[in-house]
């Protein structure tokens, strides 16, 4: 099980730093979300990995560390809403540039539309 | 109750005051912009009441902790308050009322929910400071970068759009570094609360060891993006530049943040890096050397830019550059001289952007570009400031730029290779009076035709008094330099005593714990409770 559990995240992982060395925003985003999944599991699996064991420490042998699991559920929360959010922006900037590069333009000097900010 | 009970429960206070606010705030009809205004402002002054009486509550050195819940550490949330925390806390409530009083002028009209937003960053400013545990840090990180998300796009525009999917995205990328350092730090230590870590990390077997420096390493790579450390400082011009121009003055507080949690991790809970053994001196090499390249970088951006706002920006490196490298001696004297910059040059920082929003918005033409334009309307009293700004900016005498660096080449005297430093310092200097000197000649002198800008009819003086105040403020900063370098001594003492820290949040648990069930919330904790868990963020 460490066996799968390890190349998964090393998979996600790579994929996912991959992915947000692209140019363009929309394999950015699947990168970043590729890369909070490995990071879920990962933090997952830093409680140790055990199977059928309950989460709580009551003269139980063996158990399973809650911990790990309250630091995923709040990163997931947490990466989910972040997701959601770099979506909208990237969305936006495609409508109002209509290009989704994700680097920006040089523009040295100003042109005479922009306003004061 | 006594004195120092009573200043405990009021631990929490900075967190919770904000939060409120911002909710409140969002509640109210957009068309209420005077209330909103004024609510803000109230809380704001509140919250820096809050924070001078905490300040004053530590002044006697002792580190005070608030468990959430009556939980005892380090099984429960802590809160803990000592000199560096209140410093930052007092530093970031009077930034946020400047920063305030000149959004109040007009910035906060031009797009939703500033106010809102500006106190949830204020939440998460607040929690960094005071968080007692790395988890809890993770959290406010990401409160505090999800405020400044919607801030930094404050006023819209594409070039705000795609300047903020880079923020965003290369703070994402740096959030999941922090969760993969507190995953590797909690797979081996089993504890994330500081003062616990502090304690355990010393006694991680040898095998674990390079896991544990693993996670050091990436934690101090997530605190560099936060602070700008060359190479991951690359976000920041951009960014700043983009963002309106009170937002780039709060955000002056923000790569603090970074710097202050490289203090807090690797001076006070993973020792200082004068021990051979501790990991303190794991990170403590790459500090000073990064720093170095950061300060050339910065001055270099301010000779080449060509834009206002990016030279405000790059100053902001520079500065940043500055404040590492006193960061990274790891000593009492270094530490002092770093808090006494960190303090300097947030204010500096902040008043230069303010002030070239202020020019900026006169040149209707060539706006912020550093080119040759129009004269603009009030140039003698906006050139002053510039002047002055540049003064504390560059670190010229009278203002308190000039105290700082002189403390930092003070405190960098008798160290390996000091002469890099210094002349590293002394050179970056010049060429930061060079790169001032030409940008104010241009904008203040080398003008034709009609001028531009409100005449004094129609302009707003509040902005122009707030870059005043914060001039003020340096001035002040230089001519009590004596007790303020004395205080951020005794405060450099204590951040580095882990010892001390160790005590106040874990060794008191017997006397501040009453006899009860540790389940029963207390009932003296006059706050909302919160579950017993890692911020139950769900």
């Amino acid at each position: 099980m460490e066996l799968i559990v390890s190349s998964a995240i090393g998979l996600m992982t790579a994929a996912g730093v991959y992915l947000i060395l692209q140019q363009r925003t929309f394999p950015i985003v699947v990168g970043l979300t590729l890369l909070s999944y490995a990071i879920n599991i990962f933090l997952f699996t830093s409680g140790r990995l055990v199977i059928n064991e309950p989460p709580i420490i009551r003269g139980a042998e063996s158990y399973t560390d809650p911990l790990p699991q309250a630091l995923v559920l709040t990163a997931i929360v947490i990466s989910f809403g972040m997701t959601a959010l770099i979506v909208v922006l990237a969305l936006r900037g495609f409508l109002e540039t209509a290009t989704d590069r994700a680097d920006l333009p040089e523009d040295d000097l100003p042109d005479e539309t922009e306003t004061g900010s | 109750m006594t004195v120092s009970e009573f200043a405990t429960s009021w631990i929490i206070a900075p967190t919770i005051l904000p939060a409120i606010t911002a909710a409140i705030l969002i509640l109210m009809r957009r068309s209420d912009i005077e209330v909103q205004r004024f609510l803000s402002v109230v809380s704001t002054l509140m919250l820096l009441g809050v924070a001078l009486f905490l300040y004053d509550a530590v002044n006697d050195g002792v580190t005070q902790a608030y468990r959430l819940g009556a939980w005892p550490a380090p099984f429960g949330i802590v809160l803990v308050i000592d000199r560096l925390s209140t410093t930052m806390l007092v530093l970031t409530a009077g930034l946020a009322l400047a920063v305030l009083l000149y959004a109040i002028a007009g910035w906060d009209r031009r797009g939703r929910h500033f106010h809102a937003l500006f106190h949830f960053q204020l939440l998460g400013l607040n929690g960094a400071f005071l968080t007692g545990d790395l988890f809890n840090l993770f959290v406010f990180f990401e409160v505090m970068l999800i405020a400044s998300y919607g801030l930094m796009l404050h006023g819209g525009g594409a070039k705000r759009l795609r300047a903020g999917f880079q923020y965003v995205a290369i703070n994402l990328i740096a959030s999941s570094l922090f969760l993969v350092a507190v995953g590797l730090i909690y797979g081996v230590t089993g504890t994330l609360n500081f003062a616990d870590l502090a304690v355990k990390a010393r006694a991680v077997s040898e095998n674990d060891q390079a896991l544990l420096q693993t996670g050091a390493i990436l934690l101090l790579l997530v605190f560099a993006i936060k602070a700008a450390f060359v190479p991951l400082h690359w976000w920041l011009p951009a960014t700043y530049a983009a963002a309106s121009a009170p937002v780039a003055a709060l955000f002056a507080i923000m790569t603090k943040v970074g710097a202050y949690a490289i203090v807090r991790i690797f001076g006070t809970v993973f020792g200082d890096g004068t021990e051979a053994e501790t990991l303190g001196s794991v990170v403590a090499p790459w500090v000073v050397p990064a720093a170095l390249v950061t300060l050339a970088v910065g001055t270099a951006g301010l000779l080449g830019t060509r834009r206002l706002l990016n030279f405000a920006a790059f100053s902001i490196v520079a500065s940043m550059g500055t404040l590492l490298i006193a960061i990274g001696q790891f000593s009492i004297d270094g530490l002092t001289a770093a808090l006494y910059y960190l303090v300097h040059s947030t204010i500096a920082g902040a008043a230069l952007f303010l002030i070239v929003d202020l020019i900026a918005a006169r040149r209707t033409v060539k706006l912020d570009a550093l080119i040759p334009g129009n004269p603009i309307s009030q140039a003698a009293i906006l050139g002053t400031l510039f002047f002055l700004v540049a003064i504390a900016v560059v670190g010229l005498p009278p203002l308190s730029g000039f105290v700082g660096k002189l403390l930092v080449l003070d405190a960098t005297y008798g160290v390996p290779r000091a002469w890099l430093i210094w002349a590293t310092i002394l050179v970056t200097s010049l060429m930061m009076t060079i790169a001032f000197a030409r940008a104010g000649s241009t904008i203040f002198w080398k003008t034709e035709g009609q001028t531009t800008g409100p005449g004094w009819e129609t302009a707003a003086i509040m902005p122009m008094v707030v870059v005043g105040l914060l001039v003020g403020a340096s001035l002040m900063l230089a001519v009590f330099a004596g007790p303020a370098v004395k205080a951020l001594h005794a405060t450099a003492e204590q951040a580095l005593d882990t010892q001390a820290y160790v005590r106040a949040v874990l060794g008191s648990r017997e006397n501040t714990e009453p006899a009860r069930p540790i389940t029963e919330p207390a009932a003296d904790a006059d706050v909302m409770p919160v579950p017993p868990q890692e911020a139950g963020g769900d």
